[in-house]
């Protein structure tokens, strides 16, 4: 049963954390919810199809189709959390105001939901297809233990689900005034450490293997396998042994996300 | 982008409530984690047979790993450093399983009664863990540069 919480909480801690984040930037915004919601509905329903055909997806592409797919998830990912970052540094202020002004939900703003519903739907089926196939083996072997593994899987969910929780709240406590600033930075460590991890699959399965050597490595200092270390690879992209690539990735966004939000920014008419 | 100072105060702001929440949630998860490794340490991996030299491949240059009854066999995988190889797990167990490894940074689901190809970069000397991570208790193996 023990086992069986600490995988499943290890996988929707991972998810979790990014629905947290994603719930706090949508926060005071109409119907986010239900695309919240629908995100991870979309999710789960899609790590329940990818387990389905697990192996005939692994087979793809000279055995790396699995990398290639989790690389693909994590990018679509990078892609919308940055749009959603450069969205909301445009209109934070905007929010900000009709939030103190007009109360909660009565934002107009359909425009970044639906980037931040597959977002979560992206969170949502790269780690739920490891808990699927989890559970999955757990009920296709039966017998007594099955129920205390179901039991423990079901914890699992409910101990990723509090800490994220936690994250949300810890993050809406923000006052106003910063909360948009500092979901922003949020939302590009996100992206950043997302893409970094996109490469890292790549170079696992034996793409780019320019500066594929790790630069350095601090797990003498924190190991990815301990709680904080767990934590921060999730928020903020934490990797003991990063290698060259992946360095030049999350460093790629972060400036990238940076130029943009100027160029937009230069223009002072702010349109909505 | 705002300035130094303004997300300085952002977080200082938040900083009481975000930590009784993180305090909270660490302890909660530092006590799965310290019953974790017990749950492990009570299931010692098997030893492996005392080998020479380096782990054999087969006709395509790769190491056959067979996972059996949620055991690796070899669990201790002797390889030169410097030397890009391959590792085909063979899951013979009926259900999947996922061969996890921080130190290779490798994290590779494997389906059941199916195998996987898992590359190893050119490694320096030292041991390299790794596990099923669905069956962590058995599965357990290292790969040793030597």
């Amino acid at each position: 049963m023990l086992a069986a919480l600490i995988i499943v909480f290890r996988e929707v801690l991972e998810a979790g954390l990014i629905v947290g984040v994603v719930l706090a930037a949508s926060r005071g915004i109409r119907h986010r919810g239900l695309y919240v919601a629908g995100g991870v509905l979309a999710g789960v329903l899609g790590a329940a199809i990818i387990a389905v055909f697990a192996d005939q997806i692994s087979n793809l592409f000279d055995g790396t189709g699995q990398e290639i797919l989790n690389a693909i998830v994590l990018a679509v990912a990078v892609v919308m959390l940055v749009w959603t970052g450069l969205w909301m540094s445009t209109h934070g202020r905007q929010l900000t105001e009709e939030i103190k002004t007009v109360g909660k939900d009565v934002v107009e703003g359909r425009k970044p939901l639906t980037a931040l519903a597959i977002v979560v739907a992206a969170a949502v089926l790269r780690e739920g297809f490891e808990v699927v196939l989890f559970l999955y083996g757990v009920v296709a072997a039966g017998g007594t233990t099955a129920a205390s593994i179901a039991i423990g899987g079901f914890l699992g969910i409910l101990a990723g689900a509090a800490v994220s929780a936690l994250l949300y709240l810890g993050i809406v406590a923000i006052p106003l005034k910063h909360v948009f600033s500092a979901i922003s930075v949020l939302i590009t460590l996100l992206a950043a450490g997302l893409a970094a991890q996109s490469i890292g699959l790549l170079q696992s399965a034996g793409y780019f293997e320019v500066w594929a050597d790790p630069l350095w490595d601090t797990s003498n200092i924190l190991t990815e396998d301990s709680i904080v270390g767990r934590v921060l690879h999730s928020l903020v992209g934490y990797t003991a042994q990063p290698s060259g690539l992946q360095l030049v990735a999350y460093i790629g966004v972060i400036v990238i996300t940076v130029v943009l939000t100027r160029a937009i920014r230069r223009p002072v008419s702010h349109k909505s | 982008m705002r300035t130094a100072s303004s997300v300085f105060r952002t977080l200082s702001a938040s900083v009481p409530r975000t930590l009784a929440g993180l305090v909270a949630a660490m302890s909660f998860m530092a006590c799965i984690h310290v019953a974790a490794a017990q749950d492990a340490g009570s299931n010692p991996p098997p030893a492996a047979a005392a080998s020479t030299g380096y782990t054999p491949v087969n006709a395509d240059g790769q190491i056959e790993v067979i996972l059996k009854d949620h055991v690796f066999q070899p669990s201790e995988i002797r390889i030169p450093p410097d030397t890009p190889i391959q590792l085909l797990v063979k899951n013979q167990d009926a259900t999947a399983d996922e061969f996890d490894s921080t130190a290779l940074r490798i994290e590779k689901v494997i389906g059941g009664g199916s195998q996987g190809i898992v590359r190893l970069r050119g490694l320096k000397p030292g041991r390299y863990p790794f596990m099923g991570e669905f069956h962590a208790a058995t599965a357990q193996g290292v790969v040793i540069v030597e």
